[in-house]
C-alpha cells in the first residue's frame, strides 16, 4: 500500500463521507491540505470565501438546504476563532458540519506559538464534538467520527483542530466508517409503552395542539407529520425553524408560535387541554413568561435529545426517539377523529390579527415600501417554492411572518444565536446546497454590512443570490425595542449608509434600488429574471415596527397588536 | 413531574471513556448553570477503559436532573446518575501536619486523634502526620479540635468518594445494552 500524507489522507476521508464542496479560506497552518487539495479540485469544490466566518456560515446554509454535512476548512489561530459564532449558532440551531482547523504541529503546542490557539478548549463548550488530530494515522478515524457525530442523533457542529505534522506525516490510509460509538447512543430504542400513553392522550384530549419545530426537517418527518395531524385532526403552530416542515397553507396549520409570531397559535397555547411539542426545545422566544405558559394542559414532548426534556418546560410525558420513527408509531395508534369546534376557535384570532395587522402590511394604501409587502410579494414570485434566507432582526421576522412555503427544507435563518451577517454567507452556501432553486435573501442595511465582503465570493462563484435588501437606514429591532421599551432613545440605532448599488456594480452584481410601490412587481420580476446575482434594494418605512409582539417576559397570550 | 425546589447536597456519579479534555466538559456544564462544585473525584473506574467523577454540588433537584442529563449528552460520556447522602457509602480522607512540640507539650492533641479513630504515620521531632478517613463531619470536628490546640501546620481533605448502595450496576447494564445494540448493528 501506497503511503500518503495526513493532508492527502483527509482529501480522501472527505471524499469517503461523500464531501462535493468545501467552503475555505487558506492560511499557514492548513498549507500542507490546502496544496493537497489542489489534487483534488474536480471532486472537492472548495468555495474560497472572503472571511472564515463566511466559511462556517455558508457551510450551514448549505446543511440547512441539502440535509447533508456542511463543511468548512480554515486555518489555526485567527482563522479558528473567526468560525467561532458559526460553530455556537450551529450548536444551538442543531446544523450538521464539520469545521477542519489547522493546528501548529505537536511539538509547539503550548508554547504560544504563531497562530497557536487553544481550539479545543475554546469551541469544546459549544460544539458536538471537539477533537485535535495529532497524528496522519489518526486522520481517517477522526473524520468518520466527526461525519457521524454531527449527522446523527441531534446534528451539530464538529471541530476537528489538524496539527500541522499530522497534515505532513506520513500514513497507509485506509477508508474507515464509524456507526457506533460505546458512549453515544443516537438512535436510542422507541418504547412501545410511551407511544401507547401519547396515544391514548391524544385520543383523550378535546383540545389538542402541536408545536412544530425543526426536529421534524432535520429527521425528514415531513410527511409522517402531516399523516399525524391529517389522521387526528390537529391543529398546529411552527417555530421559525419549523416553518417548512408542513406547508404554510395546510389547513391544519395555524401559523408562527412565539414573542413575533400568530396571536391564534399564542392564544390557543394558554387554551388547549393537550400540548404536543415535536423537535423544537421551548425557547424562550417561543414562551415567553413560563410561569403561565400552558399551565392548563397536559404536554407530550417528542424529541430526539433526552436532555431537552423538562429543560425549560415540565413535561407530562416524554417520548424520545427520532419523530420519524416515534410519529409513525403514534400515527397508528390515534384514532381518526375531527376536532371541528376547536379548529374553528383558532379563526377570530386569525380574523382579527389580519384586520389589526397583516392586511396593513401587506396591503398599504400610501406612504414608504413596507418589509410585509415586499417580502410576500417576492415569496408568490416564486411561487411560494423559493428557499427564504434571512439576517437577523426585523427583516426576518418580518420574513418569516410572509414568506411563504409549499417545499420541505425552505428555511434558513439564524434561530437561537440570531446571528447579524449570517444571511449573505448562509445564502451562498443554500444555493450550493440546493442549486435547482431560487435562494432568496432578506437582509437588513446592519446585517449585510457585518459580512458584506462575502458578495466577493459571490462574484467569483456568480452564486445566484437574489439579495433583498430592506433598507430603513436603522438598526431597526434594537430601534423598535428602544421605541417601545427605552422612551424611544435612539442610541446609536440610526445609521448611514453606503451607496450599496455602487458597492454591488463594483462587485459586478446586477442592483437596483425601489422606492416607489408601482415598482415593485417589476422589479422583483428583473430579479428574478436575471440570471445570477441580484441586489435588491428596497427603501423602506424607516420607523415601522414588527408586530404582534409579546414583550419580553410576559405571558405568551398577552400579544400587543399596536405601539 | 413533582418538583423539589429544596437544594441540598447531591453527588453525581458519571462515568466516561478515557479521553483527555473531559473534566473540563464536566466541569463547565456545572458553571455554566451557576452551580459551584464542591468536591471532585476522578480515578479509573472498576470497568476498564471506563473513568469515574465523583462530584458533589448543591442544588435543587430539577437543576440535579438538569446537570445529569447535560453532562450524559457529551459525546464520550457512558452514564451520569445523581445521589442524595442516603443512597450511598461514603468516604473522605485527610492528612494533617502538625508541630511535634505542640503536641509533646499538650497531651490534649494525641487524646483527639485516637478519639477520632486518627492514625499518626509519621512522626520526627519538627511535625507528625495524621491519617483520618471518615465523613466531612468526623473530618471537620477533628480539624476544630486540633486547630483549637494550635498544632496544625497544614491540613488537606479529598474529594468525597463513594459506592452505590441500589443492587443494580447501571453501567454494567448500559455496556451490556451498547454491546447488544452493537452486536445487531453488525449483523445488519
Amino acid at each position: 500500500m501506497e503511503k500518503v500524507t495526513g493532508a492527502e489522507a483527509l482529501m480522501r476521508a472527505l471524499e469517503h463521507e461523500g464531501v462535493d464542496v468545501l467552503f475555505g479560506y487558506p492560511g499557514g497552518s492548513i498549507m500542507p491540505t490546502y496544496d493537497a487539495l489542489y489534487d483534488h479540485k474536480k471532486t472537492l469544490n472548495h468555495i474560497l470565501v472572503r472571511h472564515e466566518q463566511g466559511a462556517v456560515h455558508a457551510a450551514q446554509g448549505y446543511a440547512r438546504v441539502s440535509g447533508k454535512v456542511g463543511c468548512a476548512i480554515v486555518t489555526s489561530g485567527p482563522g479558528a476563532t473567526n468560525t467561532v459564532t458559526g460553530i455556537a449558532d450551529a450548536m444551538i440551531d442543531s446544523t450538521p458540519m464539520v469545521v477542519i482547523c489547522g493546528q501548529v504541529g505537536v511539538a509547539m503546542l503550548g508554547t504560544d506559538a504563531f497562530q497557536e490557539v487553544d481550539v479545543v478548549g475554546v469551541t469544546s463548550p459549544i460544539s458536538k464534538w471537539s477533537y485535535q488530530i495529532r497524528r496522519a494515522e489518526d486522520v481517517a478515524w477522526a473524520v468518520a467520527r466527526a461525519f457521524y457525530i454531527a449527522k446523527s442523533g441531534r446534528p451539530g457542529p464538529v471541530v476537528l483542530d489538524f496539527a500541522k505534522n499530522a497534515q505532513t506525516g506520513m500514513v497507509n490510509y485506509e477508508p474507515a466508517t464509524v456507526d457506533f460509538i460505546r458512549s453515544y447512543d443516537p438512535e436510542p430504542d422507541v418504547k412501545m409503552t410511551d407511544i401507547e400513553r401519547a396515544a391514548k392522550m391524544i385520543n383523550n384530549s378535546v383540545k389538542p395542539f402541536v408545536l412544530v419545530g425543526q426536529g421534524v426537517e432535520l429527521g425528514h418527518a415531513q410527511e409522517e407529520l402531516r399523516t399525524f395531524v391529517e389522521k387526528a385532526d390537529l391543529p398546529c403552530g411552527t417555530t421559525f425553524l419549523g416553518l417548512s416542515a408542513i406547508p404554510s397553507d395546510h389547513p391544519l396549520n395555524m401559523g408562527i408560535l412565539g414573542m413575533h409570531g400568530n396571536l391564534g397559535p399564542n392564544v390557543m397555547t394558554n387554551q388547549c387541554d393537550l400540548l404536543i411539542a415535536i423537535g423544537m426545545r421551548f425557547d424562550d422566544r417561543v414562551t415567553g413568561n413560563l410561569a403561565t405558559y400552558a399551565k392548563q394542559a397536559k404536554i407530550i414532548h417528542f424529541d430526539i435529545d433526552q436532555a431537552e426534556f423538562n429543560k425549560n418546560v415540565p413535561v407530562d410525558l416524554a417520548v424520545l426517539g427520532n419523530c420519524k420513527e416515534t410519529i409513525a408509531e403514534v400515527t397508528k395508534l390515534v384514532d381518526q377523529t375531527k376536532h371541528t369546534a376547536w379548529i374553528d376557535g383558532f379563526k377570530p384570532y386569525a380574523e382579527k390579527e389580519y384586520e389589526k395587522v397583516i392586511d396593513k402590511a401587506l396591503h398599504p394604501k400610501d406612504g414608504p415600501l413596507l418589509m410585509g409587502e415586499v417580502i410576500r410579494k417576492v415569496s408568490e414570485a416564486t411561487n411560494n417554492e423559493g428557499i427564504m434566507v434571512t439576517d437577523v432582526g426585523q427583516n426576518q421576522l418580518m420574513a418569516c411572518r410572509y414568506f411563504k412555503f409549499t417545499k420541505k427544507r425552505s428555511v434558513v435563518t439564524s434561530g437561537g444565536l440570531g446571528t447579524m451577517g449570517f444571511g449573505l454567507p448562509a445564502a451562498i452556501g443554500a444555493t450550493f446546497g440546493a442549486p435547482d432553486r431560487t435562494v432568496c435573501l432578506f437582509v437588513g442595511d446592519g446585517g449585510l454590512q457585518m459580512t458584506i465582503q462575502e458578495l466577493g465570493t459571490i462574484m467569483e462563484q456568480g452564486a445566484p443570490v437574489k439579495i433583498i435588501l430592506l433598507n430603513n437606514n436603522f438598526l431597526g429591532n434594537v430601534r423598535q425595542w428602544q421605541e417601545m421599551f427605552f422612551s424611544r432613545r435612539y442610541s446609536f440605532t440610526p445609521m448611514l449608509n453606503p451607496n450599496y448599488e455602487l458597492i454591488a456594480q463594483g462587485y459586478g452584481i446586477p442592483a437596483k434600488t425601489v422606492t416607489e410601490r408601482a415598482d415593485l412587481d417589476a422589479s422583483i420580476a428583473e430579479m428574478l429574471a436575471t440570471p445570477g446575482p441580484y441586489l435588491l434594494q428596497c427603501a423602506i418605512k424607516e420607523e415601522d415596527n414588527v408586530l404582534p409582539m409579546t414583550p419580553p417576559g410576559a405571558n405568551i397570550d398577552e400579544m400587543l397588536l399596536e405601539v | 413531574m413533582e418538583k423539589d425546589t429544596t437544594t441540598k447536597l447531591y453527588t453525581f456519579l458519571i462515568y466516561s471513556e478515557n479521553v483527555p479534555g473531559l473534566l473540563s466538559q464536566i466541569t463547565a456544564v456545572f458553571t455554566r448553570r451557576q452551580v459551584n462544585i464542591e468536591s471532585l473525584n476522578v480515578c479509573a473506574s472498576s470497568t476498564p477503559g471506563a473513568h469515574k467523577y465523583t462530584v458533589t454540588a448543591i442544588c435543587d433537584e430539577r437543576m440535579a436532573r438538569i446537570l445529569t442529563a447535560q453532562v450524559e449528552k457529551r459525546i464520550e460520556v457512558l452514564q451520569a446518575h445523581f445521589y442524595t447522602d442516603d443512597e450511598l457509602f461514603i468516604n473522605e480522607t485527610a492528612l494533617f501536619k502538625l508541630s511535634t512540640p505542640v503536641m509533646l507539650k499538650n497531651p490534649d492533641v494525641g487524646r483527639m486523634i485516637r478519639f477520632h479513630n486518627a492514625r499518626i504515620i509519621e512522626v520526627n521531632n519538627t511535625y507528625a502526620v495524621v491519617e483520618i478517613t471518615g465523613i466531612t463531619n468526623d473530618i471537620l470536628s477533628l480539624f476544630d479540635a486540633l486547630k483549637t490546640l494550635g498544632c496544625v501546620l497544614q491540613f488537606v481533605r479529598s474529594g468525597r468518594i463513594c459506592i452505590t448502595k441500589s443492587r443494580v450496576e447501571h453501567l454494567d447494564e448500559y455496556l451490556a445494552v451498547r454491546e447488544a445494540k452493537k452486536l445487531s448493528q453488525e449483523k445488519k
